[in-house]
């Protein structure tokens, strides 16, 4: 259905290379003002995705449509892409001042040199670039670089902006500073935007859709929310982290209210999977707690186990525990809280997670 | 060893006094070489980066062959030019043989392989990502193929340079093909061969002065240019 | 019209514009004012031609190449029809390319002689030898160095002549040395080495005068050594395309009185006496 409000409109679009499909998309749309990220495994067709709709690789078939208009014929794809701005992996810069850097999409649609001048100032200011516009881009920090591609994306003032993985190689401060910067952006002036990613947290932070690409399909398209927390399969489920998924038969299911049977164990779930079905459950780490005294009184969650400690790893801020509690648990606790408890491999411990932590995926697939 | 000491005293003040044969013969040099250089550039560029730029059915083998011209002994292109504009050869009728142009044709000859190489080479190793950079900031093809080249100066400077500085020194095909005529073919380096041969060390070794500093200034710029880095 | 079309025709367009640059002056003029002279190095270098050649391109208008090469390969350009006119000294190779029919008139011009040189030392005492049959076998004989040019041009070809008559092989001796260098090259050679060598008068007078040799001359005067310049047309009944008039303009040139007069006197300034006798008319 092409609504004119509609950005972009993609339907039954394909891509093959040396033979073989590597992206097919039935339908995607994208909105005013939204920003979808799009995550996935490598290989998995996201930046396929993204030189696909800009015509910058050969689709087999298929229709990409801009606000009810086709772009993929040569003289519209033009036309489009002056429209548009793409940021890639490396800020790609050329061999002139930062100025030049920032004004050269200008320049290419001929705009004036007045408008220019003000345009790329405005775009300098903004990315914090002012004192170096006439510095060489051969002489700048990997940040600065970044920032320069930045500025000269948006000086353009595109309707829709393109990322694929623009903040893969720089420190976390900076890919902070830079991603709020763009945010900000982004939100003034209502640009639609794709983002592809490796950094979850980052799509989470900053879209109001999530895709989850594999093998060249859609395999989940919603809200960070949905994607992260009720997740469509088990391949989705382990992608966004999902570090614990038990297998298991659906007991009872009484207004949603769940048991599922694991093992030798009965375990408390919310969803809509009948009871009989086989189900996975998928449980996020973060959700899981550990003390040391049987909680039982004095939380509120439905699922507490006796639990052994296997095995920890560090990652980053986080110790990730491994749990035996007759079934396989995984959990993140703090280094305080570890030193408080004064946890160690091999101690005993209690587990504990409420009912809503616990999200059950059919074993075929559908969204619990 | 005397000779030479007397042989360069004399130079310097064949090159003090401003002696005009010797100034005519480097000036003829600069000359021809320079549209030798001019037309290898044009077609270099031009034919380079649509090699690099396009794909094609049989691309490596035609990247081979360039890259075997750039290795070309200008007496062989002498020996072939000269067949070729003989008065009883194909191209006899246009009497160029023994003529600055024919000189300039030769030259032409060694000199585009080397600037379609380095083209090539320089155009094939600008980022890959570039090309759909330029075009995702909606550049025309024209536009795109204009920056590309823009960004890819430096080494393409070097190619021409490169080009010029060997057929600035090359002596085979010069005389071959231009029969060192005086005042009208005569040009460094067959002048050099020549005075030599008659025992004039001190005008051989003015002339080689000349073409020592002619190479000497060229590659002066080359490694200013190599030293230069990329931005990122 | 598509991007490839596109650089094809602003390539071409480059190459007509580059093209036309070239001044108009170098663009090749009307044939039948092109004149090619194949002479000798030696003509070359003696400097004759610098003040011939001048006179002869105002009296008739003609643009004269002068090619210089070898004696052997002016007369393989003239058998090829590349040249128009030939200036030569290979009185025996001429005759074999007149008689295959590759010229016509060939008209006597001049004559120097050729000078056998060496160290004022003069190890095989070859001073005062009474032909330059005698000196050659004296030169083997005692084994004593002998620079040979060796690159089949007139002079070559006059000590080849020489050394047969005196009935020497002398390829592959190790006092036998060939250089494949150029007159005044070798005279160097044989300057720096304290060798005898053969050589043309007019070459070892302007070479001596720029730089003191230090070689002698120690055989002289022989009428086998005397080096006899000769101007032929190439025929252009087998050979269309030569510049007959032209070839014949100037073998008349050559030997017409002012001309020769001035033969006569060149180089008597600088050395003393002429580099070359005016032969125009004279039998054999």
């Amino acid at each position: 259905m092409n609504q004119p409000a509609n950005v972009l409109d993609l339907k039954d679009l394909k891509v093959s290379r040396g033979g073989v499909r590597i992206l097919e998309i039935p339908s995607f749309s994208l909105r005013e003002n939204e920003f979808v990220s799009l995550i996935g495994p490598n290989g998995a067709g996201k930046s396929t995705l993204l030189l696909a709709i800009m015509g910058l690789i050969q689709s087999e078939s298929g229709s990409v449509r801009h606000r009810g208009q086709e772009i993929l014929s040569d003289a519209s794809r033009l036309a489009f892409r002056r429209k548009i701005a793409m940021v890639l992996q490396e800020p790609l810069l050329f061999d002139s001042t930062v100025y030049e850097n920032v004004a050269s999409g200008l320049k290419i649609r001929g705009v004036g040199r007045a408008e220019t001048h003000d345009r790329v100032q405005n775009y300098l200011e903004r990315f914090k670039l002012s004192d170096l516009a006439r510095r060489s881009a051969r002489k700048l920090s990997g940040g600065e670089a970044r920032r320069v591609s930045l500025a000269r994306a948006f000086a353009v003032e595109p309707e829709i902006i393109f990322f694929d993985e623009p903040f893969a190689n720089l420190d976390a401060p900076t890919r902070q500073s830079l991603t709020e910067d763009m945010d900000r952006i982004i939100r003034d002036q209502g640009i639609a935007a794709i983002l592809v990613t490796h950094d979850q947290s980052e799509a989470l932070r900053l879209s109001s859709r999530v895709v989850v690409l594999n093998c060249g399909r859609v395999v989940q398209d919603g809200s960070p929310a949905a994607v992260m927390n009720a997740p469509v399969n088990e391949f989705v489920a382990n992608f966004v982290g999902m570090e614990t998924i038990l297998e298991g038969v659906v007991l009872s299911n009484l207004e949603q209210q769940m048991a599922v049977r694991v093992g030798e164990h009965e375990i408390d779930a919310i969803g809509s999977p009948l009871q009989g079905e086989a189900v996975y459950c998928c449980i996020r780490p973060e959700n899981v707690t550990v003390s040391v005294i049987d909680p039982a009184h004095t939380t509120s969650a439905r699922n507490v186990f006796p639990a052994r400690i296997v095995e920890i790893s560090s990652l980053g801020p986080f110790l990730k525990l491994r749990l035996d509690c007759g079934f396989p648990l995984t959990s993140f606790v703090t280094r305080e809280s570890f030193a408080t408890l004064g946890l160690s491999q091999g101690g005993r411990v209690y587990a504990s997670f409420k009912a809503t932590s616990v999200h059950p995926i059919s074993k075929r697939g559908r969204v619990g | 060893m005397d000779l030479i000491l007397e042989g360069l005293v004399k130079a310097f003040q064949l090159l003090a006094s401003l002696d005009p044969e010797v100034l005519g013969i480097a000036m003829l040099s600069l000359k021809v070489s320079g549209l030798a250089t001019l037309f290898s550039l044009v077609f270099g560029i031009g034919f380079g980066t649509l090699i690099a730029l396009t794909r094609f059915p049989g691309k490596k083998i035609l990247v081979s062959l360039v890259n075997t011209g750039m290795g070309l002994p200008p007496v062989v292109v002498g020996l072939f030019v000269s067949i070729l504009l003989w008065r009883n050869g194909p191209l006899g009728f246009m009497e160029l043989l023994y003529t600055p142009s024919a000189i300039i044709i030769a030259q032409s000859v060694i000199a585009t392989p080397i600037v379609m190489g380095i083209t090539i080479a320089a155009m094939q190793q600008l980022p890959a990502n570039l090309r759909l950079q330029i075009l995702a900031l909606g550049a025309t093809r024209t536009q795109l193929v204009w920056m590309l080249i823009k960004e890819a100066r430096l080494p393409l400077m070097a190619g021409v340079m490169a080009g010029f500085g060997g057929v600035i020194s090359e002596v085979g095909a010069s005389i071959m093909v231009g029969g060192n005529v005086k005042g009208y073919t005569r040009v460094l380096t067959t002048a050099t061969v020549m005075e030599t041969g008659r025992g004039n060390f001190d005008v051989a070794i003015a002339l080689s002065l000349i073409l020592l500093l002619f190479c000497f200034l060229i590659n002066y710029v080359l490694t200013y240019i190599q030293q230069r880095e990329r931005p990122r | 019209m598509n991007h490839l079309q596109r650089v094809l025709f602003v390539t071409l367009s480059c190459f007509i514009l580059s093209a036309a640059l070239v001044p108009s002056s170098w663009s090749a003029p009307v044939q039948q004012k092109n004149l090619i002279l194949a002479t000798t190095t030696s003509t070359q270098d003696s400097g004759l031609l610098d003040v011939l050649i001048p006179m002869f391109e105002k009296q008739t208008g003609y643009f004269v190449k002068t090619i210089s090469v070898g004696s052997g390969q002016a007369m393989k350009m003239g058998e090829k029809g590349e040249a128009d006119v030939l200036l030569v000294h290979s009185p025996e190779a001429e005759k074999a390319f007149m008689g295959q029919g590759f010229g016509v008139n060939r008209k006597l011009v001049m004559h120097n002689d050729f000078l056998l040189l060496g160290p004022a030392s003069d190890p095989a005492k070859i001073h005062g030898a009474k032909s330059a049959a005698e000196a050659l076998k004296k030169i083997a004989q005692s084994g004593a160095l002998f620079l040979s040019r060796g690159d089949n041009s007139g002079t070559h070809a006059k000590e080849k002549g020489l050394w047969k008559a005196a009935g020497i092989a002398p390829e592959g001796q190790k006092w036998f040395q060939e250089t494949g260098l150029g007159m005044g090259e070798t005279l160097n050679v044989a300057a720096e080495k304290h060798g005898y060598l053969l050589s043309d008068r007019g070459t070892y007078l302007a070479l001596n005068k720029k730089r003191h040799l230090g070689l002698e001359i120690l055989v002289a005067g022989e009428p086998k050594l005397l080096n006899i310049y000769h101007v032929i047309e190439v025929n252009p009944a087998k050979w269309p395309k030569v510049n007959a008039p032209g070839a014949k303009a100037f073998s008349d040139f050559m030997v017409a009185a002012p001309t020769q007069a001035l033969i006569s006197h060149f180089g008597t300034k600088e050395f003393g006496s002429p580099l070359f006798f005016p032969d125009a008319g004279k039998t054999e």
